[in-house]
């Protein structure tokens, strides 16, 4: 008979140290007791991003740590023009004897925003988990039913070039927009909404790629590489890929949303998706380009339009700073509205391309224009004369 | 997706960038490194289409395991000992992690090559998700573990505490200064791929040796994703080692990096896994075993020797002498040891070490109880109060310890002590890599080559400093770490939860004021000082005052 040898494991140990298991103080203290809640009750959101980004002015009581070669340290507020209550009050000195000292939390307005998606780890994988897995499905089913087939041949063009081309606008301001303003703000409610659009427009970029790889191998004769061709050189698309550059170049992070979402989104994101290419794509033969570009769309404007809208309500209803901040972003308005306006007329000969035609240029980007002014009203900002154009 | 079939899309993805025609993106950071633009490969070769399903089914196991381990009631068994430590851990960890998705973008406008910005971005949103699963596992422990206390407060408490901030100098060496020192050196290059195996594979074990299983599922979670970051860094690294003039600062930078990351992370984690712990099994690894393997063997032995051959200098003395401070000179136990001196000052309960311990620490660190075994024994005997002063503040051949003022970690090795004169102040150091981290790294000029994008340490360094003269009653209150009755101490010096047996500020208020090393210091004559660093370098181990001459 063999010996066999025990296995070194830890043993259990029953420990009775579960909830509830003695009174003492602070025995039922089960709550977050650093911040205050936006509404009655905490939230689960609130409670994994509320305070991970700390803050000289409160709690952070030995500042900084480490600093850029300028000597600024961490999240500068001074990374925005715009302002919120409490942003001028200066970072308590501290020194010998000075204790902890700060103001009460949250210390300044910036810290009051919640992204009302109450995006954290859990949701974000859901969401767009659920997205890719309804796309695969839509293509696959297309795939089956040979669907691709019934495409009138000007369309299967349109696809490679055009709905190609938007692509490289995904990429560039998810990854140098989007991603590079998750450094700057100030609370970390903010930087993890910026770092979930982000990802919604870099997996927006990625499902039309694969969608043009799958294209590629499926319809004898589309040019899965014209996309690159039309992005470079096609003139119908050089005012969107200059608008989209000089997005990618704005050093004021607030200004580098505001443009993106507030401005460029509709006036030109929503006039190319929802009045040119979800309008024209059905009478062409075509159900499954509009899923995966529906799919952008929600993400813009169910998601990250929601966040955005809330982000600078709070601004320019700031108790302290709200004129200031409604100038700041008016003069934000007329620079992008004529730019993105421009872009929007650039695209004009698209509308023409495709043998069954979407409603006219003109209709949508009234459309486009409508669906602006109705943000900018929601906002309390005009609509600048620009607009006209 | 097929392999074949990911290789295929991610090559399609390569696509999507394009180079600038109209406008150039905006640069907010700089850096003193250059980069050709040399065509590297990303090897993460990572496409959202599967990312998004793998990460959510991760997620499923992970939150099937937290609603099983509520069920179940693992709290009816979890070792108190080990879940205070994680007081500390969890409401230090969510900052290093949210802090690394806020570095990549340094990263953007510094390494000129598109293919890699995509697996920046995939780490950027990976360590949003860390940060916030690791908040929420600490909002469950909070939530169903015998004491909230101290859970509860974590964020506040993290941001003034004396060991949190040695935690928060770790994530901000992320986010600040040279791009490439900062996001790609420090984080990618040594935390991520050395230190992350001591946070994340060994803790967990021990978590799991103490009836925590939740820990385990939440961090292995969380480490699977590493391996996509070291991948970042590494990729990072070829391209730099392929421009000779990189090499000086890569040197400098790997000194600073590997020797602060020691500092902080083996302080933290050899303390959470050798002084948390119940399970004294002598087949367990101690932390030295675990460190030798993880991070001698794997990394430094596997992954960094390897890159002589392309020219770098490895930094094989600091290497050598980090092992050397683990396991000739007590590191950990000095750590542990000056933690529990300073319990009054923290928000968790810090369990003393019975006979059991104490056959477990000589065996597997022969020459400890000589070391530190009657300072143990002092601790146990002033665990409650009777009449006397929290430990700090009793005779038990302790000597208070100077801040370093690079690692924040105390300058523990009393005979590693240095002092210098930077900025006018009269600073000490724990070690003289760390005296050289301050005077000669974090400099605009660096051995006569100018660096003007390296960053600056900065801030109120010294925790005992800003509370200078203050009563310990008002330091604890001022710090908020007061139970809900008012006076009771969210620390204690051990794990009763009887109200008769808890110090209060009441306690507190006998004691002697705070005095700040720092500025008792810089109160002193040249010749005061000589001799007060002699003594100091006298002084130890286990923090012994020196002996009579």
């Amino acid at each position: 008979m063999t010996a066999t040898e025990e296995r070194s494991v830890p043993k259990p140990v029953f420990t009775d140290a579960e909830a509830g298991a003695k009174v003492f103080p602070d025995s039922d203290a089960r709550r977050f007791n650093y911040y205050n809640s936006a509404k009655r009750k905490q939230s689960h959101y609130e409670d994994v991003t509320v305070e991970v980004q700390p803050d000289p002015r409160h709690y952070l009581s030995q500042g900084w740590l480490y600093a850029f070669a300028d000597g600024k340290g961490g999240y500068p507020l001074e990374w925005t023009a715009l302002k919120a209550w409490g942003s001028d009050r200066p970072e308590p000195e501290r020194g010998p004897g000075s204790g902890g000292k700060g103001y009460d939390w949250p210390a300044h307005g910036w810290h009051e925003f919640r992204d009302p998606n109450e995006e954290w780890e859990l949701t974000l994988y859901r969401y767009n988990a659920n997205v890719v897995r309804q796309l695969n499905q839509n293509v696959d089913a297309a795939r089956q039913a040979k669907a691709f087939e019934q495409w009138n041949p000007n369309w299967v063009d349109f696809v490679a070039k055009h709905v190609g081309a938007w692509m490289h606008v995904d990429h560039g301001l998810g990854l140098y927009l989007f991603a590079n303003a998750n450094r700057r703000a100030p609370t970390n409610m903010h930087n993890n909404a910026i770092s979930v659009n982000s990802m919604h427009r870099i997996r927006a970029a990625q499902d039309l790629a694969l969608y043009n790889f799958t294209l590629t191998e499926e319809i004898e004769g589309f040019d899965g590489t014209a996309h690159l061709e039309t992005w470079n050189s096609d003139p119908a698309w050089q005012g969107v890929r200059e608008t989209a550059e000089q997005l990618t170049g704005i050093w004021d992070w607030c200004e580098a949303i505001f443009a993106a979402n507030v401005v460029f989104e509709p006036l030109v994101g929503e006039l190319f998706r929802s009045n040119l290419v979800q309008q024209a794509a059905p009478a062409n033969g075509d159900f499954v380009t509009p899923t995966l570009v529906g799919a952008g769309e929600f993400d813009y404007s169910e998601r990250d339009l929601r966040y955005t809208k809330a982000m600078f309500d709070l601004l320019v209803n700031d108790r302290q700073y709200a004129e200031h901040n409604k100038g700041i972003l008016q003069g934000w308005l007329e620079d992008w509205v004529p730019r993105c306006i421009a872009a929007a007329r650039t695209l004009q000969p698209l509308w023409s391309q495709p043998d069954a035609k979407p409603t006219r240029f003109e209709d949508g980007l009234d459309r486009a224009k409508s669906r602006f002014v109705g943000i900018l009203s929601d906002l309390g900002l005009k609509a600048p004369k620009e607009l006209g154009q | 997706m097929s392999r074949q079939s990911v290789a295929k899309a991610h090559q399609k993805i390569q696509e999507l960038s394009w180079e600038p025609a109209y406008h150039t993106p905006v640069s907010h950071y700089g850096t003193d490194y250059t980069f050709r633009k040399a065509k590297k490969k990303d090897p993460l070769k990572q496409v959202l289409r599967s990312y998004f399903p793998m990460q959510e089914e991760k997620d499923h196991r992970v939150y099937g395991a937290e609603d099983g381990a509520i069920r179940g009631n693992m709290f009816r068994q979890v070792q108190e000992r080990w879940l205070e430590w994680q007081k500390l851990f969890l409401s230090i960890i969510p900052l290093p992690e949210i802090s690394a998705a806020r570095a990549m973008p340094l990263l953007f406008r510094t390494v000129p090559n598109p293919e890699l910005h995509n697996g920046q971005a995939i780490q950027m949103i990976d360590e949003v998700r860390h940060s916030t699963i690791q908040q929420n596992l600490k909002r469950l422990y909070m939530q169903n573990y015998i004491d909230p206390a101290g859970f509860n407060s974590s964020l506040r408490n993290f941001q003034n505490d004396y060991c949190g901030t040695i935690g928060r100098q770790f994530a901000e060496g992320f986010i600040t200064g040279d791009a490439i020192t900062a996001a790609s050196v420090y984080l990618t290059i040594v935390a991520e791929t050395a230190f992350t195996n001591t946070l994340f594979v060994a803790m967990p074990a021990e978590a799991a040796a103490n009836g925590d299983y939740l820990l385990p599922t939440v961090f292995h979670s969380v480490q699977s994703d590493e391996s996509r970051h070291i991948s970042n860094g590494y990729a990072t690294l070829l391209m730099a080692l392929s421009d000779e003039s990189n090499h000086q600062l890569l040197e400098r930078d790997l000194r600073y990096a590997w020797w602060n990351n020691h500092a902080v992370v083996d302080a933290a984690i050899g303390t959470f896994i050798e002084y948390g712990t119940k399970d004294r099994r002598k087949d367990r690894e101690s932390y030295a075993e675990m460190w030798r393997r993880w991070i001698y063997d794997d990394y430094y032995r596997s992954y960094l020797v390897p890159l002589e051959k392309y020219g770098l200098v490895i930094p094989h003395d600091l290497i050598e002498e980090a092992w050397n401070r683990i396991w000739n000179k007590g590191y950990v136990h000095e750590v542990a040891q000056f933690f529990a001196t300073g319990w009054l000052a923290n928000y968790w309960r810090i369990d003393p070490m019975t006979d059991k311990d104490f056959e477990w620490f000589e065996y597997k660190y022969p020459g400890w109880y000589d070391k530190y075994g009657k300072w143990w024994e002092n601790y146990n005997r002033l665990a409650t109060p009777n009449g006397h002063h929290p430990i700090v503040a009793e005779d038990v051949d302790y000597v208070y310890p100077h801040r370093c003022w690079t690692c924040m970690v105390p300058c523990l090795i009393r005979e590693d002590m240095v002092t210098d004169k930077v900025e006018g102040q009269w600073r000490t150091y724990c070690s003289e890599t760390c005296r050289w981290t301050d005077a000669d790294a974090f400099q605009p000029i660096y051995q006569g080559r100018n660096t003007p994008n390296m960053g600056k340490l900065v801030g109120a360094r010294e925790w005992e400093t800003l509370y200078h003269g203050w009563n310990w009653a008002d330091v604890v209150s001022d710090m908020g770490f007061v139970r809900d009755d008012g006076k009771t101490m969210v620390a204690q010096p051990h794990l009763d939860l009887d109200p008769k047996k808890m110090w209060t500020l009441d306690h507190l208020r006998r004691m002697p004021e705070v005095q700040s090393p720092n500025v008792l210091l810089n109160r002193m004559t040249d010749e005061q000082r000589a001799a007060f660093q002699a003594d100091y370098n006298r002084q130890g181990p286990a923090g012994r005052p020196a002996p009579r001459a």
